[in-house]
């Protein structure tokens, strides 16, 4: 379970940053997205899945735990 | 623009590989593409931050040179110590020409070199005690010394020297900060996991317990840019001409007062992104400040940047910008009109670091020039998905580029100019082709900001249109056909 840091980028995507491996990839679908539940299944441009526990949307940047798929 | 075509790049890359085991083959032939400007994701198509393989000759550095050589050693008013034997900091001092301002050796301390020099019974017994005595000798010789830091060279990691301890005592002892940095060399692929490393230690040991402050409404800070020959001075008079006020600049001619100060700019101006993002990120995220990388190489990325930093604030910084960029588009244009003509149309090869084989491409093509193939030594995929936008289609683009690569490539494309380091400059020269260090100006600079461009495109012109060129074959050999090379005062 990585710790991610996700961020908003200029452009309006988001990012998606695992320190511990110095891996930086865009967001390309969240399951979630509203203010009450925001997470759910993470799938970034790469191709490679995530899950983040669902939760009210947070302050962004924030780092969270996101589990591999 | 490009004078080859995606077959013929690929085709080159086939051939240059063809020499490898077929495990190396496979390895290498990852690191190497030929650009495709349209790729959203640089990954699919190029590989990096990976291992070297054993016997190739990688240009890359070590982790110690990261956070030593990179990101600690620039700040001025503290003291280095290179922890254990004296080679790694000997050999590697002032080699990268971070200029700064002060008295170096009373309250700066930038070119000096400070190491623990370990001996056998170091290794043998632990090189702890030896520490402590250094940062007390330390202490004593230049009490001026705003802090230490203790850049772990590859024995203290293996030997498993308790520097935490020591440095946690010292910092008591003195009320200072004593920064232990666990950069040993052989931790990662290249320098990158020492930069990581080093802002890490930065924010658990600079930033730790500073909160944020309300600052000016225009003030910001300059980070990862490293003075090299002057370039962060040229940078920040232009920030300031345009109303901003740079409360901290760091880590070239930067101080420990400067790094706390961070916490109350408006906005993180990030010139390396590689070295420094990780402390942008922590900034962003612990005091809400964004933080924005902007490029200061060549008018015409100097203006974009300029416009992209003014958009954060109020119409006073946009018009400010717009002021700045007015003020100096004469004299640019006076640079253009006179190197261009010398230098259109010229080929050019790059392979260094963490930002340039990206950010200089604006320079160059406002000169006329084209870059023809680039590459980093220690890139992650998001700066190559960064380049793979700046670079023309089919452009060779090699990551981690190993010595007989390099020269391979060199000998099939004949650019008219190399753009790399110290390691590659004499092999190239002495195969006739012109050559400019980017890593360190070759004793030149600055190349930032608009006062930058006009020496940079001196020197580029000073290289490719040397006289020396047509020097290259003996008389007796050159026959009719010699090229007869620009005088420089024609
Ligand atoms: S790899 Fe180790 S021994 Fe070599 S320069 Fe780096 S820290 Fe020193």
């Amino acid at each position: 379970m990585p710790s991610v840091m996700i961020r908003q980028t200029a452009d309006g995507k988001l990012s998606f940053y695992v320190a511990k491996k110095d891996l930086e990839e865009t967001i390309d679908t969240m399951e979630f997205s509203t203010a009450e539940k925001w997470g759910g299944e993470v799938k970034l441009t790469d191709g490679s899945l995530f899950y983040i526990d669902p939760m009210p949307a947070p302050k962004l940047p924030t780092t969270i735990r996101a589990k591999k798929m | 623009m490009t004078t080859m075509t995606r077959e013929e790049t690929e085709a080159l890359i086939n051939e240059v590989l063809e020499v490898y085991p077929a495990d190396s083959k496979e390895e290498r032939a990852k690191h190497l593409m030929a650009n495709d400007s349209s790729l959203e994701k640089a990954s699919k198509c190029i590989t990096s931050n990976r291992k070297s393989l054993p016997g190739v000759m990688t240009i890359r550095g070590c982790a110690y040179a990261g956070s030593k050589g990179v990101v600690w050693g620039p700040i001025k008013d503290m003291i280095h110590i290179s922890h254990g034997p004296v080679g790694c900091g000997q050999y590697s001092r002032a080699g990268r020409r971070n200029y700064y301002v002060g008295t170096t050796g009373v309250d700066t301390f930038g070119t000096m070199n400070f190491t623990s020099d370990f001996q056998e019974k170091d290794i043998v017994f632990g090189g702890d005690k030896k520490l402590a005595k250094l940062i007390e000798e330390v202490e004593t010789l230049f009490p001026l010394n705003k802090g230490i830091s203790v850049q772990s060279e590859c024995p203290i990691g293996l030997i498993g020297d308790d520097i935490e301890a020591v440095s946690k005592k010292a910092a008591k002892e003195l009320n200072k900060p004593v920064v232990p940095v666990r950069c040993e060399g052989f931790r990662g692929v290249s320098q990158s996991l020492g930069h990581h490393i080093a802002n890490d230690a930065i924010r658990d040991h600079m930033l730790e317990g500073v909160e944020k402050k309300e600052g000016g409404p225009y003030d910001v800070s300059v980070i990862g840019d490293y003075n090299i020959g002057g370039d962060a001075w040229s940078s920040r008079i232009l920030l300031e001409e345009m109303g901003l006020n740079v409360v901290a600049q760091w880590s070239g001619d930067g101080t420990v007062e400067e790094m706390k100060a961070c916490p109350q700019v408006k906005l993180n101006l990030l010139h390396c992104y590689r070295s420094m993002n990780y402390i942008s990120r922590f900034m962003e995220e612990k005091y809400g400040i964004p933080w924005l990388e902007y490029n200061f190489f060549g008018p015409t990325k100097i203006a974009e940047s300029l416009r992209a930093i003014a958009a954060h604030f109020d119409d006073k910084i946009m018009e400010g910008a717009e002021r700045v960029i007015a003020k100096y588009q004469p004299l640019m244009q006076a640079v253009v009109d006179k190197y261009k003509p010398r230098l259109e149309g010229k080929k050019v090869m790059l392979y260094v670091g963490g930002l340039r084989p990206r950010h200089v491409i604006g320079a160059y093509e406002d000169l006329g020039m084209e870059v023809v193939g680039t590459g980093y030594e220690f890139a992650h995929n998001d700066d190559y998905d960064r380049t793979v936008k700046e670079m023309g289609n089919a452009t060779l683009i090699y990551d981690d580029v190993t010595g007989y690569e390099f020269e391979e490539f060199v000998k099939k494309i004949k650019p008219d100019l190399i753009g790399s380091g110290i390691k590659e400059k004499y092999i190239f020269q002495k195969m006739g082709i012109p050559f400019r260090q980017m890593h360190s100006w070759d004793y030149s600079g600055p190349y930032h900001g608009y006062d930058g461009f006009a020496i940079f495109a001196r020197d580029m012109d000073m290289a490719i249109n040397s006289p020396t060129w047509s020097g290259m074959k003996a008389p007796w050999l050159a026959g009719a056909e010699a090229p007869a090379a620009k005088a420089v005062n024609e």
